[in-house]
């Protein structure tokens, strides 16, 4: 078995790629961090990954809406390499920022005739870091290959998936594209507020593309991939887990490309 | 040309700006009613024609899923009603003023022209389109709308068709004719220089240049007054003090830096020298810690002022040694109460409400833009900080071992890296250490700063890098004073000469004083030997950091500065550093004469326990701690929010510095200006006891403790004020040495008064005391949350009749009491037991007992765990004069905790704390079925004095802030 390799693009503001480092190396990949300056530089060096990843934070300090500058960057001198990486088999994780980076460049939910979409300001109207309980819908995306719910935290001010209309959404939902939803506590999904903590449409915390291997997410993975990053582990009675439950999304990931 | 791109949500969209405006409009009591239209945009100049802006609108600028927009060209005189809605109401525009930071039209005019639009210049603007009472539209402008500090309002129609780009400078040398000044000459030379410079102090300057036989120029005086400033030298606590009769020379070196000293652990790294102090975390790292006010920019500007607090005190950070990186903040804020009604607020000062809701913004967007957790804080409320809010902002920085220390050396360049200078902060330095008026706000405008958080973390990104690659001797940051203290500080021992006009500017027409004491944010300085120039050049040009060689370090023990050519100061670094005469001040302390305070006997204290809950200082600060990103960078492994519903009260959140060990640092505070108010001795030695116990509470080893110092006081030109300020230090350097628990940074922030009407007003004497404790294993650490149902509740330590600054006692209005006091011997015992027991794993849930004493703890675990508990206070160990029903559930004794033990593990427990007075309170309790948890404690007279359903109680705790 091969180890897969990833790429972890960094830009002004990014902020989250040093933990998302981690996580891909816990889950068994090879990772490098790159500068976005250096891949426009030299876009011939995606070539030698299979897993890109958009990490979180504020590139370019969400200046003009979050995620919006490192998109128009990447769409402008990358939008045809990233379809030609996805195209050969590579798989495409944006988190977060990654994830608002992702779907303003078009790349999500993708496909044609998808309509657009955005992630607009929580209904809050702020900015809230909090815990939340996910459903995935596992089978089409190799992120989700998991059954179970899991709780993640989310910390963002612009999170509330939204698109023309709500059967543009309903219509991605039906064709299992939307894989993690915002759930209440007896696993059920919801909009609403707290435990769908931006108000998204279709309880929508994930999204994938049609062929699966674009992901992008609100809540943090990387934030859960020890039993102690959970904010209830001193509650627990008993061993701890061995690992966090986010550490399942990176896992899918690299169990795909072995 | 300039066209206005107004944004608005789309049709069908809700307006939740507008909205939440109104809202506020109706809260801090500005009749309305108000409908209110909020529109973003930019202002966009250039030979750009419309269907370019167009182009650019839906390309990059709007959100076409719920956004529509509009292009107005500007100076069109238009602008009225254009939205055609007939109702005759008026549009208000808001921009920054000219030479604000402004980070979002800087990266909109980045990107437009990499795009390929021909732009010249871009500003954001706000637009309101109001429909309400027109003769109290100016009050809403005023309160909600703007701040005219930093922003420019205008009503109607914009006024102009192009963008200032600011004027040329032109040079000319400014000399002030000090020689010939006589003492009134001198004084008023001080003041309309805004330079706080004191008579004496005038006078030596004087002196000194009269043997030079020159005048000085304008920017050697502004050299001098902001090397000399309180807010840099710290001359009031480093100055001679007569105190009862005796002379402290120097009241930090003999009261703090005394006890650190004496103690002489092998575990300090750096203490007191640089801008953060530091201390040994593990083999291969250090960590640091400083915690910075940034008192008076946030009393003009809420928002800006807290958020240059927290991106300057990062900057302390990263420029601690050869650089550390942040991986926490805190903040703790203390305010006026946020309900004072409006009319009751003087001329100049903002509101409360408005102000706490900018101090958290403030740390918020810049914090989670960073990208580093704040995990641990406080809210105190006083309406003694009506005129001067405190805004405390810290930063934890790790470096690893042998990087602590910095020496420049000959030859060195002087680089400036990160943002450009422009007018932002002139006088910082000498505003923040003089009084506020009510003038304050409009005299001081350029004081406030606005912060860019995405240019500091580049910033970060390449001192890191550049550290690591060892391109640099030495690091400090652009604080307060700008080049002129960072140059003037990295210089000291040796000598530096710098050519002003490569400063990389923001606009036009600074002169060479400004370019020089600018305190424009997110710049640091590094001196770089010149052959590892062009290596950092390319690094920093990798990372899109702009770095400037400003000149060179010089072995001539002067400060020459150059503006083309021409010197325009020529300092000796000695005089300059040790040239200012000593301050020499008289203090007096006359203690509170001791009132008995007569507490209440009641048959039920539920009543009183729920006001206390709801009380600012007790209340669930859930509203502030969820807009911050606790948990960024993956290392917050306790929570500021604990329990079974994340929203419990933690004692400390404990984070992992270095990825992959098991060691962690718990971050910890205490505050309580109550007690300052009575017996600052006291009140500090509390705020000591308090803030190590909520360390020891998740699981901190006690003997690995370290402290910071942030005294915030009234004019210290008072003696009364002075001499409690004295006491304060004394409590520390007393304290320190007990708990054996080195203080190893601080910073002192005095004459936080306001004057207005010829009378002032202070704040309360307020000590904030942070710390960081090592946390051997945090696998063992232990939360707040009631657990399970059956366990054991234990309280520990001794309960006095100590009522004096009490919560409680301020609730009913009680005067008097005696202050607790700390016994250090106990406490220090009872912390070691503590830690022993957890350690031990004998500990499901720990607690310490603080403002409003055993009620309000047990209240907050049963809050946290959503169980019930009951308990007895027949069981809790005290002295006979508190043996009564109110004093055992409300006195703040300090050194106590309460326990939650496995009934196995009671046995096991007890052994452990031996001599150490305990007393089995009571148990945890379930629900009955169908009904809720109960909180329930059982009197003297076994009859209950505190019921109520744990909900209730929760619901008081949280409906204070549910903002």
């Amino acid at each position: 078995m091969s180890t897969p390799r990833a790429i972890v693009l960094r830009a002004p503001g990014t902020n989250c790629d040093e933990e998302t480092v981690a996580a891909w190396q816990l889950a068994g990949a090879d990772v490098e961090t790159w500068h976005v300056g250096r891949l426009l530089e030299e876009p011939a060096g995606l070539d030698r990954f299979q897993i890109l990843t958009i990490p979180g934070g504020f590139s370019y300090g969400d200046d003009l809406g979050a995620g919006r500058i490192l998109a128009t960057r990447l769409g402008h001198a990358l939008g045809d390499s990233l379809h030609r990486f996805r195209d050969r088999g590579g798989l495409i994780a944006g988190i977060c920022n990654g994830f608002q980076v992702l779907v303003r460049c078009g790349l999500l939910p993708g496909g044609a005739g998808e309509g657009r979409a955005t992630l607009t300001n929580n209904d809050s109207g702020r900015f809230e870091a909090r815990w939340v309980r996910l459903v995935p819908s596992p089978g089409l995306s190799p992120f989700i290959a998991f059954r179970e719910p899991i709780e993640l935290p989310v910390a963002h001010g612009e999170g509330k998936f939204l698109m023309a209309d709500d059967a543009a959404v309903d219509g991605l939902d039906a064709r299992g594209q939307i894989v993690l939803k915002y759930a209440d506590d007896r696993g059920i999904p919801t909009r609403d507020y707290p435990d769908n903590p931006n108000g998204s449409a279709g309880a929508a915390a994930a999204v994938c593309d049609p062929t699966g291997r674009i992901f992008g997410l609100m809540p943090h993975p990387e934030r859960h991939v020890r039993a102690i990053d959970h904010p209830r582990w001193t509650r627990h009675v008993g061993d701890l887990p061995k690992e966090g439950q986010g550490l399942q999304i990176f896992r899918g990931a690299v169990d795909a490309l072995r | 040309m300039l066209w206005h791109l107004e944004i608005r949500p789309a049709p069908g969209r809700p307006d939740l700006a507008g909205l939440r405006l109104a809202h506020e409009a109706a809260d801090i009591g500005i009749a309305g009613p108000w409908h209110l239209a909020v529109s973003r945009g930019f202002l966009i100049e250039g030979p750009l024609g419309r269907d370019a802006v167009d182009r650019a609108a839906r390309q990059v600028l709007v959100d076409p899923v719920v956004e529509a927009y509009a292009i107005h060209p500007g100076g069109d005189g238009q602008g009225g009603d254009r939205h055609g809605n007939g109702s005759g109401g008026a549009v208000v525009h808001v921009l920054p003023k000219a030479g604000v930071t402004d980070p979002e039209a800087e990266s909109a005019l980045g990107l437009l022209r990499d795009l390929g639009y021909e732009v010249v210049e871009v500003r954001t603007i706000r637009t309101y389109h109001i429909d309400g009472p027109a003769e109290e539209r100016r009050r809403l402008i005023d309160r909600l709308l703007a701040n005219e500090a930093v922003e420019q309002v205008i009503v109607g129609p914009l006024p102009f068709d192009h963008l200032g780009q600011g004027h040329d400078y032109d040079f000319r040398l400014v000399t002030i004719p000090i020689r010939s000044m006589d003492d009134r000459g001198l004084v008023e030379a001080s003041r309309a220089g805004q330079l706080s410079l004191s008579l004496a102090e005038m006078k030596a300057i004087q002196a000194h240049f009269t043997a030079l036989g020159r005048d000085p120029t304008d920017c050697e005086l502004e050299t001098l007054a902001q090397t000399w400033s309180e807010h840099c030298s710290h001359k009031t606590l480093k100055g001679r003090i007569e105190f009862e009769g005796r002379t402290i020379d120097n009241l930090l070196k003999q009261t703090i830096f005394e006890a650190t000293r004496s103690l002489d652990l092998d575990w300090l790294v750096s203490v007191f020298s640089d801008n953060a102090g530091v201390v040994r975390f593990d083999d291969e790292f250090d960590v640091c810690f400083k915690v910075e006010t940034h008192n008076h920019p946030s009393a003009i500007d809420p928002y800006g002022g807290s958020n240059t607090g927290i991106g300057g005190v990062i900057r302390d950070a990263l420029g601690t040694g050869l650089g550390s990186r942040p991986i926490c903040n805190t903040d703790v804020f203390c305010v006026a109460p946020t309900d004072m009604p409006p009319e009751q607020i003087p001329a100049g000062v903002l509101h409360p409400r408005r102000v706490l809701k900018g101090v958290v913004a403030g740390v918020r967007d810049y914090g989670n833009r960073m990208g580093i957790p704040t995990v641990n804080g406080a809210l105190a409320v006083d309406p003694g900080y009506l005129a001067n809010p405190l805004v405390f902002c810290g930063t934890v920085g790790v470096i690893p071992r042998g990087m602590a220390f910095k020496k420049v050396e000959p030859g060195d360049r002087i680089i400036a890296i990160g943002g450009r200078t422009g007018r932002d902060g002139i006088h910082g330095a000498t505003f923040s250490s003089l009084e506020l008026t009510s003038e304050s706000e409009s005299i001081s405008g350029g004081a406030v700063q606005i912060g860019n958080a995405i240019t500091e973390k580049m910033v970060q990104d390449v001192v890191i890098q550049a550290r690591d690659r060892g391109l640099f001797h030495a690091i400090t940051d652009c604080g307060a004073g700008g080049f002129s203290s960072a140059v003037g500080e990295m210089g000291e021992k040796l000598g530096a000469a710098v050519d002003l006009e490569r400063a990389p500017l923001k606009y036009r027409g600074l002169s060479y004083t400004e370019i020089w004491i600018s305190e424009a944010q997110e710049r640091m300085v590094l001196a770089v030997p010149p052959e590892s120039w062009p290596e950092l050049r390319r690094l920093c040009e990798a990372e899109h950091v702009e770095a400037t060689d400003l000149g060179e370090f010089v072995p001539t023990g002067r400060l020459t500065l150059r503006y083309h050519g021409e010197v325009v100061a020529d300092l000796s670094m000695e005089f300059l550093h040790d040239g200012r005469p000593a301050v020499v001040r008289s203090a007096t302390f006359t203690p509170m004469p001791a009132v008995p305070l007569e507490a209440p006997i009641k048959a039920d204290y539920t009543g009183d326990l729920m006001a206390l809950l709801g009380h600012w200082d007790v209340c669930s600060k859930e509203w502030i701690v969820r807009q911050y990103d606790h948990e960024v960078q993956g290392r917050t492994v306790v929570k500021p929010l604990v329990g079974i519903h994340d929203d419990g009260p933690g004692d400390a959140s404990v984070i992992l510095p270095v990825r992959g060990s098991n060691r962690g640092l718990a971050v910890s505070c205490g505050i309580n200006p109550r007690y300052g108010r009575l017996d600052p001795y006291a009140m500090a030695a509390c705020v000591i006891d308090e803030a190590i116990r909520n360390c020891v509470a998740v699981g901190a080893d006690p003997g690995r403790i370290a402290l910071l110092d942030n005294f915030c006081w009234g004019s210290t030109d008072r003696p009364e004020t002075l001499g409690s300020l004295v006491l304060a230090a004394r409590a520390c350097h007393d304290l320190s040495l007990a708990y054996r628990a080195p203080f190893i940074s601080g910073k002192d922030s005095l004459n936080n008064e306001y004057s207005h009407d010829g009378k002032s007003l202070a704040i309360p004497p307020t000590l904030l005391i942070s710390a960081i404790g090592q946390v051997p294993d945090v696998r063992r650490c232990v939360t707040m949350d009631l657990k399970e149902p059956g366990n054991v509740l234990v309280i520990v330590g001794t309960t006095l009749d100590e009522l004096g600054g009490s919560l409680w006692a301020h609730t009913l209005g009680m005067e008097g009491g005696a202050v607790p006091g700390v016994d250090p011997e106990a406490g220090a015992a009872i912390f070691r037991a503590i830690h022993e027991a957890i350690c031990r794993g004998l500990i499901r849930s720990c607690h310490d007992l603080s403002e409003g004493g055993l009620a309000v703890a047990l209240a907050e675990m049963a809050i946290a765990g959503g169980l019930g508990a009951s308990a007895s206070l027949r069981d809790v160990p005290c002295d006979d004069s508190a043996a009564k029903d109110g004093v055992l559930l409300f006195s703040e004794s300090p050194s106590r905790f309460l326990l939650e033990v496995r009934p196995a593990d009671y046995d096991a427990l007890a052994a452990l704390l031996g001599v150490i007075p305990m007393g089995r309170l009571g148990e945890v309790r379930g629900a009955a079925p169908g009904e809720s948890p109960r909180l329930s404690i059982a009197g003297l007279d076994r009859i209950p004095v505190v019921d109520a359903p744990v909900p209730d109680l929760k619901d008081a705790w949280q409906r204070t802030l549910k903002w």
